[in-house]
């Protein structure tokens, strides 16, 4: 077994009564028009969710003030049948740049027929966010980079 | 069998629960707290708070004369779970906006 894979991923599949290229299209272009609004990170109100179409595109929330926030980026970009990106969304439900604590979303779009497609999601890596939690329990302890770095230890010592 | 956990998750699928978690997550808040942001009366707050807490989402801990609420700080299983939820809605509404965009086709070439 990895010692990387201390978190179990979250998996989850729906089959779609559409083709495997509007599947794609609708998870993708239409990105926006399907998440639900009441997930977003942003301050302001979400209008409009992003996944820009090239690997290395951005994955970002629009706000109704006009910012933008970043949620992840485009790994693999592969139409119609696999999709994977970065959440970089930390416990303190805030962008993380840094890639070292970039959990993954792997979207697999599977043709079961011309009219059905299967499509599975799997939000893994979670142990990246590691560091992330070692902020959320620095800031619980008090705050300050020794309760961080005290948090970050015992986090890492249990792997 | 679907355990404990899966009640915690459960617990996610009022809005006002989920909007207490949010706010949890980003900062620890007594009951007073949280009843001041949200348009609930504080024995509203502290009904979804047991029901938290009781799914193992939530702590709480006594800081002087205080109850202070938190996310339960075991590794990330309460971030975890609360991202199980929102994949679980999320294909949900992206199926019925995909089979939307097929029905309009059909309808479409109907025509």
């Amino acid at each position: 077994m990895s010692s990387q894979a201390t978190i179990p991923a979250i998996q989850g599949s729906v089959t779609i009564n559409s083709s495997i290229d509007d599947a794609f299209r609708v998870f993708t272009e239409s990105f926006g028009s399907w998440w639900p609004a009441a997930y977003h990170i942003g301050k302001s109100d979400m209008v409009d969710a992003v996944i820009e179409p090239r690997q290395g595109g951005r994955w970002y929330e629009k706000g109704q003030d006009g910012t933008e926030c970043d949620w992840g980026r485009v790994l693999l970009w592969e139409p119609p049948n696999h999709l994977v990106i970065t959440w970089q969304i930390n416990g303190m439900w805030q962008f993380d740049p840094d890639p070292e604590h970039a959990s993954e979303v792997d979207i697999q779009f599977t043709a079961e027929g011309p009219e059905v497609t299967r499509v599975d999601v799997e939000h893994r890596h979670f142990e990246r966010l590691v560091a992330a939690q070692g902020v959320h329990e620095g800031l619980r302890n008090g705050g300050g980079w020794k309760a961080l770095l005290d948090a970050y230890s015992a986090l890492a010592n249990k792997e | 069998m679907e355990t404990d956990g899966y009640a915690g998750l459960g617990s996610l699928g009022d809005p006002r629960r989920r909007a207490i978690f949010e706010l949890l997550a980003r900062r620890p808040s007594s009951v007073g707290e949280l009843a001041a942001v949200l348009p609930i009366s504080r024995p509203a707050v502290s009904q979804h708070l047991k029901v938290l807490l009781d799914g193992g989402l939530v702590v709480c801990e006594v800081e002087g004369t205080r109850h202070v609420y938190r996310l339960n700080p075991e590794g990330v299983d309460a971030l975890r779970a609360y991202l199980d939820r929102i994949w679980d809605d999320a294909l949900r509404t992206f199926q019925k906006a995909a089979e939307r965009g097929h029905d309009q086709s059909w309808t479409g070439a109907k025509v």
